[in-house]
Formats: C-alpha cells, sequence, structure tokens
C-alpha cells in the first residue's frame, strides 16, 4: 500500500514534469513568436512605420504669402495688409460651444453678424482642427478679456493676422475692388489647377473684384511652408523648419488718388462718373463711379443685413457706372461725327446749313428737333459743334450715311471694350445694320442714322469708352488703350496694345480745327461750356451732351419742372486739355444732371486743373 | 523521508553552493530568492516604463509603486500560508466568488454595456468578482482533480469541466470575453498538467474550434465583433477602432532596434500612443528603447514563467504542482494576448501586460499569485 503510494508519487511527478517540459517548450516557442513579429515591426517593416511616426508628428504647414501692396502714381498707399486680431474657436476642441459662445458674448460682446457669419465658415469645407473665426479686429481690451479667462474657454484662441485694408475707403471701392473669404466657387476654381491648389493651400482671402482680382495672380505671391511639430490633438508644439512665402508683387497704378478724391468729393450727393486718362500713354488717371461703398467692409466678411442695404439703395452704390454704366453718348459725339462727315466727304469746314430749328429726311414728314427750338440759324461744322446744332450733324449723318458713320466711329474704341486691364468694363454698343437685324430690331432706316448722328437711339458708351475715345481724339488719332497698371515691384509694365490702328485723317489738320472748335465749346461767346470760362487756369478742348433719359415726345414741350428728378436727363461732358499738348483726356456724366455746363463740365474742369496745377494744384 | 531524499536527487548542481544556501535560507522564509528577485526587477523595469508611458506623471508611479508594496506584501504573506489552507477554502473561494458574479449579473455596475464591478458599502473601493475568481477557479480545479487518480479519468474530467463552465459563462454574461477566455484557460491548464490525454486535448481544441463561428453569431456581442473585425483590417476604420491598432503598431515599427530612447519616444510622449500607461504600455518600451529593449523584456517574463514552471515541479503535492503549473502558463497567456494584441496578432481584448501596465487590482493579484506559488514549493507536507 505505502509502496504502491510512492510510486504512484513518483509517476504523478513525472507525469508533470513531461507536462511541464511541454508547457515550457511551448512557451518558449510562443514568446519566440512574439520576438519574430517584433523583429517584424521593428526591422523589416522599420522604415514604413518610421515615416508614418514623422508623419503623424511632423506637419508640414503651408504659409499664406503677404499680399503685394497696391499704389497710386504719386506712391500714395491705395491697398496694404495691417494686422488685426481675430477670436478663433477650434470646434473639435470646444466642450460645449452653446456656452462657449455665451461667455464669450459676456466678456466682448458677439453680435448677430458675427454668429451668422461663425456659423457660415463652420459649415465650409476645412482641415480637421483648423480655427474658425467668430470676431474681427478685436481692441487691446477685448484681447485681454479673453486672454485672461482662457483657462475657461478650451479651443478658444486670439489670432494676430494681416488683414487687407483700403485706406482711401470708398474713393476707390470700385476701381481697385476687394478681396475676400475664398469661399466655395473660389475653391473650386483654385482646385482645377494643381498648381494654384498648391499657391492656395494657406490663403484666405482672394480678389473678388477690381483691380485686386485683375491682378490676382500678381499680388497673390508665393505660398511658402513650415514644418511644424503637433501632438496627437493638432496642438503645435515648434516649428522645426521654415521656407519663407514670398510675398505678392507691389503694383503701382496710374490712377491718382489726388483726382479720384476729388472726383469723389465732386460727385459727392450726385450720381456719376468720371473718368480721366492720360493722353501720351493710355493709363487712367481716375475710373470713379458715385455712390461708392467701404470695401474695407467685405474683406471680413459683409453681413446680410449690410449687403441688403447696399443692394436695394436705388442708388446702386455696388454698380460701377465708370465701366458698365451706359449711356448715350448724345453731344458728346458730335466732335467724332463731324471727324467721320469730313473723312467721308460729306461735310467740310466750309459747308454750312441754315437751321429751322428742325430737320426732315425726304419724303418723311417726322420732324427732328434742334434742341434750339428757334434753331442757330446759319450754321458751319464749327459753329455747329460750339452751339451743339442737332440740325447740322442731323444732316452730315444721313448725308455720309450709316456705312461711313459706324465703322469710322468703331476707330475710337466705340461698341468695343478696349481697355488693358480694366476688368469689369463692358462694350456699350455701336449699331449698325448688322447689329440691328441680328438683335431683332428689324432694317436700319434712315431715321436711325439721324438719331446716331446726335449720339441719341441705340448707340450706349461708357464713361471709359468715352475717355478713351477722347483721348484718341486728343492724342491725333494715336491708339493707346486704357490701362490701370504702370508698374510691377517698380519696374514699367508693357501691357499688350490693343489690336486697333490708329485713327488716320485724309486731311490730318482737320484734328487741330476740331480741337479750336471744341475749345470755343468753352470759350466761344455761344458756346455750350461758357461757363467754365470763370475758371480757365488752362486751355480745354471739350465737348457736352444731354443724354435723354425718356424718349419725348417729338412735339410736347419738355419740361423739367413737372419730371421727376430721376427723369431728367443725364449731363455729359467730356474734354482734353491743355488743347495745344494735351495730356489728359476726361469723361464726366452726372445721372439727370440736366446741365452738362452747370454740372459735369466744372468737375471736369476741376480735375483737369487739379492734374495739370501739378503738386500745388 | 523517502520524499526528502528524492527531492535531494535532483537538485540544482553544486557550483551554486552559496547561492543555493542563501535561497534555501529564503526557502525558510517561504520565499523563492530566484523568482522574487526576478519579479523585483520585473516590476522595476515596469516602473520605468510607466513613467514614459503616462507622459512622465511621477504621481502615478508612485502609485503604482504603492500598488507593487501591497502587493508584494500580499505575496510574502501568502507563501506563509501554507498550501493545505488553500487547499481547504479552494472550493468555498470558487462557490463564494460565482456567487458574487451573479450579483454582478444582477446589482452590477460598469462601463461601455458591461457590467464588471460590485459597489461595496461604505469606504471600500469597487470590486471587480472576476479578479477573485482568477484564483479561485485553478485552486478549485487543481483541489478537485488532486483527490483524483492521475491521470484523470472521462467522468473526472467531465466534472472538473462542470466547475470551469460555472465561472466561465456568468463572466461571458457580463459580458467580458478576454476574462472568461482566460479564466476557463486557467481551469483546462490544471486538466492538462493533471496528465488529460492528448487526444482529448486535441479533440477539445477541434470542438473549441468548430465553436468558434458558434460563437460569432451568437455569444458575441457587436463590441466585441468589432474589435475582432478591427484586427482583421484596422486600416478600415483609421481613426475610429483602428486608431489604437495602428498608433500602437507605428509605435512599435518606429522604434527599429535601438529605439528612439528613453522619454523620447514620438508616438508615446506626443500622445498618439492610446492606453500608453495601460494596455499598450509594451508600445511605450518598444519604440523607446527598440527590438533589444523589447527582447530584454521578453527574457524577463521567460525567465519568470521557466522558474515557476521549475518550482512547480518541485512541489511536493499534486494539488501544489496542478496549481503552480496552470498558474505559471497563465501569467505567460497574459504576457502573449497582450503583447501579440498590441503587436497586431492577436484582436485587442484588453488584458494589461503583467506588472507593467499600470492597475492596483492587476498587480496585486498577480503578485498574489506568485505567492501562491511560492507557498506550493516552500512548505512542507506534514506526515
Amino acid at each position: 500500500m505505502w509502496e504502491q503510494s510512492i510510486r504512484d508519487k513518483s509517476f504523478e511527478r513525472r507525469l508533470f514534469r513531461a507536462r511541464a517540459i511541454v508547457a515550457a517548450v511551448f512557451v518558449l516557442i510562443a514568446l519566440g513568436c512574439l520576438a519574430w513579429r517584433m523583429t517584424y515591426l521593428q526591422v523589416t517593416l522599420h522604415d514604413k512605420y518610421r515615416d508614418l511616426s514623422e508623419n503623424n508628428r511632423v506637419q508640414i504647414r503651408p504659409v499664406a504669402p503677404n499680399r503685394g501692396l497696391i499704389y497710386d502714381r504719386n506712391g500714395v498707399l491705395l491697398a496694404e495688409n495691417i494686422p488685426a486680431y481675430s477670436l478663433t474657436l477650434v470646434p473639435e476642441r470646444v466642450k460645449d460651444m452653446e456656452d462657449t459662445l455665451a461667455f464669450l458674448d459676456d466678456l466682448i460682446g458677439i453680435d448677430e453678424r458675427d454668429l451668422e457669419q461663425f456659423e457660415k465658415r463652420r459649415s465650409y469645407r476645412r482641415r480637421p482642427f483648423e480655427p474658425v473665426v467668430l470676431r474681427q479686429r478685436l481692441n487691446e481690451e477685448e484681447i485681454a478679456a479673453v486672454m485672461v479667462n482662457r483657462f475657461y474657454l478650451p479651443g478658444v484662441d486670439v489670432e494676430a493676422q494681416l488683414i487687407r485694408h483700403y485706406p482711401l475707403g470708398e474713393a476707390f471701392a470700385h476701381v481697385l475692388g476687394y478681396v475676400g473669404r475664398i469661399n466655395q466657387k473660389d475653391q473650386e476654381k483654385i482646385e482645377r489647377d494643381d498648381d494654384n491648389k498648391r499657391r492656395y493651400s494657406a490663403t484666405s482671402h482672394i480678389g473678388k473684384t477690381g483691380i485686386e482680382r485683375r491682378y490676382e495672380s500678381l499680388l497673390h505671391g508665393e505660398v511658402g511652408y513650415e514644418k511644424v511639430e503637433t501632438n496627437a490633438r493638432g496642438r503645435l508644439l515648434r516649428t522645426l523648419e521654415r521656407d519663407n512665402p514670398q510675398p505678392g508683387s507691389d503694383l503701382t497704378l496710374h490712377l491718382d488718388s489726388r483726382l479720384q478724391l476729388l472726383a469723389s468729393e465732386l460727385l459727392d450727393g450726385r450720381r456719376g462718373a468720371v473718368v480721366a486718362i492720360e493722353v501720351e500713354t493710355g493709363g487712367i488717371l481716375t475710373l470713379y463711379s458715385n455712390p461708392g461703398f467701404d470695401p474695407n467692409a467685405f474683406v471680413t466678411g459683409i453681413s446680410y443685413a449690410d449687403y441688403e442695404a447696399l443692394t436695394n439703395n436705388p442708388d446702386k452704390p455696388l454698380f460701377d457706372r465708370a465701366t458698365r454704366g451706359t449711356y448715350p453718348p448724345a453731344s458728346t459725339l458730335k466732335p467724332f461725327v463731324g471727324l467721320a462727315a469730313l473723312q467721308a466727304g460729306a461735310t467740310s469746314w466750309n459747308y454750312a446749313i441754315r437751321d429751322p430749328g428742325w430737320f426732315q429726311l425726304e419724303n418723311d414728314e417726322r420732324f427732328y428737333r434742334d434742341w434750339k427750338r428757334e434753331g442757330h440759324g446759319k450754321v458751319d461744322l464749327e459753329t455747329a459743334v460750339v452751339e451743339s446744332c442737332d440740325t447740322y450733324f442731323y444732316d452730315v449723318a444721313v448725308r455720309m450715311g450709316i456705312d461711313n458713320l459706324t465703322p469710322f466711329l468703331g476707330q475710337f474704341g466705340f461698341g468695343r471694350d478696349m481697355s488693358a486691364d480694366v476688368i469689369s468694363a463692358v462694350a456699350g454698343i455701336l449699331p449698325d445694320r448688322d447689329w440691328k437685324r441680328s438683335t431683332g430690331r428689324g432694317p436700319w432706316y434712315p431715321g436711325d442714322t439721324v438719331n446716331l448722328g446726335i449720339g441719341q437711339g441705340f448707340m450706349t458708351v461708357t464713361p471709359l469708352q468715352l475717355a478713351t475715345a477722347t483721348a484718341v481724339l486728343a492724342n491725333r488719332g494715336r491708339w493707346e488703350v486704357p490701362r490701370l497698371l504702370a508698374s510691377e515691384n517698380n519696374e514699367a509694365v508693357i501691357l499688350p496694345h490693343g489690336d486697333i490702328p490708329d485713327v488716320e485723317l485724309n486731311s490730318p489738320g482737320d484734328w487741330e480745327k476740331m480741337y479750336t472748335a471744341m475749345e470755343h465749346v468753352i470759350t466761344g461767346r455761344h458756346g455750350t461750356a461758357r461757363a467754365l470760362q470763370r475758371n480757365l487756369d488752362f486751355p480745354i478742348a471739350g465737348k457736352t451732351g444731354t443724354a435723354q433719359v425718356v424718349g419725348i415726345d417729338q412735339d410736347a414741350e419738355y419740361d423739367s419742372e413737372a419730371l421727376q428728378e430721376r427723369l431728367r436727363d443725364h449731363a455729359w461732358f467730356m474734354a482734353f486739355a491743355p488743347v495745344e499738348k494735351p495730356q489728359i483726356a476726361i469723361a464726366v456724366i452726372v445721372e439727370n444732371g440736366e446741365s452738362s455746363g452747370r454740372t459735369a463740365a466744372p468737375i471736369a474742369q476741376a480735375v483737369i486743373n487739379k492734374y495739370l496745377g501739378g503738386a500745388e494744384g | 523521508m523517502a520524499n526528502r531524499d528524492f527531492s535531494r536527487t535532483i537538485s540544482t548542481p553544486a557550483q551554486h553552493h552559496t547561492f543555493d544556501q542563501n535561497g534555501a535560507a529564503f526557502k525558510r522564509l517561504h520565499i523563492d530568492l530566484i523568482l522574487f528577485l526576478l519579479i523585483l526587477l520585473l516590476c522595476g523595469t515596469g516602473l520605468l516604463i510607466l513613467y514614459s508611458g503616462s507622459g512622465q506623471e511621477i504621481g502615478m508611479v508612485k502609485r503604482q509603486a504603492i500598488h507593487f508594496g501591497i502587493g508584494l506584501t500580499a505575496m510574502i504573506i501568502t507563501a506563509q500560508i501554507p498550501p493545505r489552507l488553500f487547499q481547504l477554502i479552494a472550493p468555498w473561494a470558487l462557490g463564494f466568488g460565482s456567487l458574487l458574479l451573479v450579483g454582478v449579473l444582477v446589482a452590477g455596475v460598469g462601463a461601455k454595456g458591461a457590467q464588471r464591478w460590485l459597489d461595496l458599502p461604505g469606504p471600500l473601493p469597487r470590486f471587480q468578482p472576476s479578479e477573485l475568481v482568477k484564483l479561485a477557479l485553478p485552486l478549485a480545479v487543481a483541489w478537485f482533480m488532486a483527490k483524483r487518480p492521475v491521470p484523470p479519468r472521462f467522468r473526472d474530467l467531465i466534472q472538473a469541466l462542470i466547475i470551469i463552465m460555472v465561472p466561465t459563462v456568468l463572466i461571458l454574461k457580463q459580458p467580458d470575453l478576454g476574462t472568461s477566455i482566460l479564466i476557463s484557460a486557467s481551469g483546462l491548464l490544471v486538466l492538462f498538467f493533471a496528465g488529460m490525454s492528448w487526444w482529448l486535448i486535441i479533440s477539445m481544441i477541434g470542438i473549441v474550434a468548430a465553436m468558434a463561428p458558434m460563437m460569432w453569431f451568437f455569444v458575441m456581442h457587436a463590441y466585441q465583433k468589432q474589435r475582432v473585425l478591427t484586427f482583421l483590417n484596422p486600416e478600415s476604420d483609421p481613426l475610429g477602432s483602428g486608431w489604437n491598432i495602428i498608433q500602437s503598431k507605428t509605435a512599435i515599427g518606429s522604434g527599429g532596434i535601438h529605439g528612439k530612447g528613453y522619454l523620447q519616444g514620438t508616438q508615446s510622449q506626443l500622445e498618439f500612443l492610446p492606453e500608453s500607461h495601460t494596455d499598450f504600455i509594451i508600445a511605450v518600451l518598444a519604440e523607446e528603447h527598440g527590438l533589444i529593449g523589447v527582447c530584454l523584456l521578453l527574457a524577463l517574463y521567460a525567465m519568470i514563467i521557466l522558474r515557476c514552471l521549475y518550482i512547480s515541479s518541485r512541489c511536493e503535492t499534486l494539488f501544489g504542482r496542478l496549481l503552480s503549473g496552470s498558474m505559471s502558463v497563465t501569467f505567460f497567456i497574459y504576457v502573449f494576448v497582450n503583447i501579440g494584441m498590441v503587436s497586431g496578432i492577436l484582436p485587442v481584448v484588453g488584458v494589461p501586460l503583467p506588472l507593467v501596465s499600470y492597475g492596483g487590482t492587476s498587480v496585486v493579484s498577480l503578485l498574489l499569485g506568485f505567492g501562491l506559488i511560492m507557498s506550493m514549493y516552500t512548505h512542507r507536507q506534514r506526515k
């Protein structure tokens, strides 16, 4: 029994030892498997995981370049980048959005507009942990209030960034345009091009209108990069490497801020536009439309309410009259019609008519009235220009015919957008037989030619077009396309010249004769702009124009008193100076200004005087 | 007397005479010196890794050191208790533990859809009955098998399997698949050491393999299935449930052979690696000390397990051998499951790395286990 027990015990031990050895071998094999697995990860796949780990830790972040500055011709800053402090939230890190917003409202005040913009920005596509702006342009007290309470505000931060600023505000709103936050549409456009996608990877704003949009590619600059170390929650720990961005080009425009501001001042309370061009270069000195708006409001994002106020304003401040407003050129077209008639041989400087105050086509009983009911009496070309005799131009227009008139006018850029870099410019209408038929208005009638003779009827021009044509006229037919950009980083920019040939007259002396006639518009006893004689610092050649807003019944009395202000005629004035050696050409329109001599012409004269008067003027 | 003679014939070689004498002295204190030193080395290593894995939070390291203090004290005390006492309380411990498990199902608290804790009254901490059962089940199965002839008869095996099934099913109900597998393994290992025949072992493995698909459809919960799916293809959900395993593999792989240096692991220190102080702490070691560090730690574990198996084989009683053998290999399973999970060869089941991962309960119950092994080895059976 005892023996048996011992044998059992030793059998038990041997059995256990056998099992323990099996277990030990199994354990060693299994641990060996783990070691083999670790070797696989740490040796075989080491390179892969080293890269993955680096990618985790190190992020390449694009750095936005500083946008190029914009100057006027005198070096006055028109668009700059100013530091601004924005309150940002990283939604991923904010614990309770409602509480946080309420607390921030207590601290620094968050209005409806901010909230609305914030929600909008939040809904855009963005990188994870990318901060979203809640309020912009914090002052120092507000920054302090937020920073002191930062502990209670996880995910809230104050960020310094450069934002675009237009120091001269309204006066340059249309011509410079503005930058705004890149929206989804912009983003899609950017992403169509891989190179652009890279260049804009850190950019938040893009040129939306005007020069900002036209020269976006020059102003933007080249994106830079920085290598930063971040933790798993995306918090930046340190910058490892930095490849600085290359700022955008600084642009100098032909614009003269003195003239632009003057135009803004003189048009105050009116609707209208002033366009002035340097005759020799085609450089645009003034491109102003009134009323304007504050472009700075668009940079940080304009609220619906403010935007609606702008769009509902009957004066249409967002509408750029200088480049997009199309008006009948009216009598300002007469010098061009006169030259056309001379060129076509339909008239000469000696040819005169007797004006009874009306004109009639053969076999047509319709009366085409002169603005002067009793007529101008005996009128030659110069008198017709000086006194703006309608009957004379009805007559020559009909005698030269539309097929001579339209092509000649076309040489001055009417009916086309000749500008080199005015992004918003439209072409206006230069009517001819094809145009009338193709627009469904039927065949061309002689009556249409009669109307075109005095710049009425189908034809429309923009102030920019009229100023351009005036510059070409002042330049003896030599073309310089209107342009805004003068130099990039202080190096003159050569813009492609338009494909339009210079205007050649059969008798080049006609230029000077027309200049004289136009000078007499101001200096003549019956000149329609004789009101300018009072401030005549420089000899000016010009032409008035009165564009009808509504067709007046041919026999009806024109009673401006009875008409609403907005039904009054638009007042035009086009001019260049000095007459001997023209430097500046200008076109001014004052909507419903009625009398060119009293409204548009003095504005043009003031701008000319300021320009030619130099610094002391 | 014969027993003593027998044990001397297989004693350690003579060149370790002095050490052996020291060892013998410790043995009278019911401590196995070699195992004790290996455990201290592991605890020390664990604290160093934890300092890095916790994001250099010294407070956590101190708390873990206190856990070690409590655990080592419990281990020494446990080692003093004669095995006979454990043999006496074994069935009652399992019965009590199973009752508590029922209590958990009825009134337990927990998180993530699983009930695992019992709230004790007053100042007592929350208690996880499955921790008690981890020790009670191998005790009870060893107690049961020790009274039966060796190798066990089929009838005895069936009865033992029923003993194992009860707590396993109760824990599975919580649901805690990982723990129930580990606990049933500790019971089955007793049967293995008791000499269960190989063909039975093989056919059991076959049955389990056949049941696995059924488990998938009828037993496993959605989050458990998700873990398995994530394990099979972590890249399918890189920011969600796959994140952990991708980041831990990245940490391990980027460590290379030599590692990035202590406290220099970017995955661990920059918080990319989740659970870096608990279940995924081996990735911290792998990232900062490379393959060399991992192999040294694996070697340390191997030495502990082999020492345990060795002293298990030298226990005087069958009960002691079965219990220590089972607990030695269970310890290995913890190591294997944890490292296998972190290195992506096993699904994520939430098993801490023994004596390295932060956590009081796990540290104390593991060290208690070593106390049991030492008790089995060092106590002479009175005739």
